[in-house]
């Protein structure tokens, strides 16, 4: 659970999850793309690399190869627990 | 000092010169045989005269791990312009390209990332304000 609540707490690390939910599957290149346009995040590839690390160790982000590219896809499941700990309503 | 092309490194330069003319649509300006492989380059019949693309083959040793390390991230290391990418999209998805991503707005410009078959992620890229 740790490792969830680290991989949420930082801001770039959302903006990636955000940009997955509009469009899944996405490279690294066009990740990076989207947030220097789209957020203004002018990070690093090698840094938004490790922010996909952090969010895979989490299980919110799987990573799988077609071909020879390598795509990212969002996974909510994690983000379960959240709710079930703390339900909205009792 | 001008620029008079550059260069993709494939690693099949007959396989690459039917993709680039066939379904790309450049046509061959050189392709001179030099015995194990050939001086092949390309222009864009919009521009025939214009920078030329040169389909070297990627026999160095470092090539191949450069190319597999550009690829496996989505990376496309060449660019070209194109007037109206969602058309264009189209067309080379119905000619069975693989896009790696669909066309992505980003403001002043709208980017698609597509494979070439010879081992290359290329850029294709519509100038927003451009009929």
């Amino acid at each position: 659970m740790d490792d969830l609540y680290r991989a949420i707490s930082d801001p770039t690390r959302r903006a990636i999850l955000d940009e997955l939910v509009e469009r899944d599957g996405q490279t690294l290149f066009e990740l990076c793309g989207r947030l220097t346009m789209k957020h203004g995040i002018g990070s690093s590839r090698q840094a938004i690399s490790q922010h996909l690390e952090v969010l895979e160790s989490a299980g919110l982000v799987i990573a799988k190869r077609e071909g020879r590219c390598k795509f990212h896809w969002f996974n909510g499941e994690p983000l379960r627990a959240i709710a079930e700990r703390w339900p909205a309503k009792r | 000092m001008r620029i008079s092309g550059c260069s993709v490194m494939v690693d099949d330069q007959a396989k690459a010169l039917e993709f680039y003319t066939k379904v790309l649509g450049f046509q061959t300006k050189h392709n001179i045989d030099l015995g194990e492989h050939s001086w092949i380059t390309v222009v864009s019949p919009e521009d025939p005269d214009g920078a030329v693309v040169g389909l070297e083959p990627d026999v160095h040793p470092a090539a191949k791990t450069f190319k597999a390390a550009m690829v496996e991230d989505g990376i496309p290391f060449t660019s070209f312009a194109v007037d109206d990418i969602e058309a264009e999209h189209k067309r080379l998805e119905s000619l069975g390209v693989r896009f790696t991503q669909p066309p992505v707005d980003h403001g002043t410009v709208v980017t698609a990332v597509l494979d070439d078959t010879c081992g290359n992620l290329i850029q294709i890229a519509q100038e927003k304000g451009q009929s």
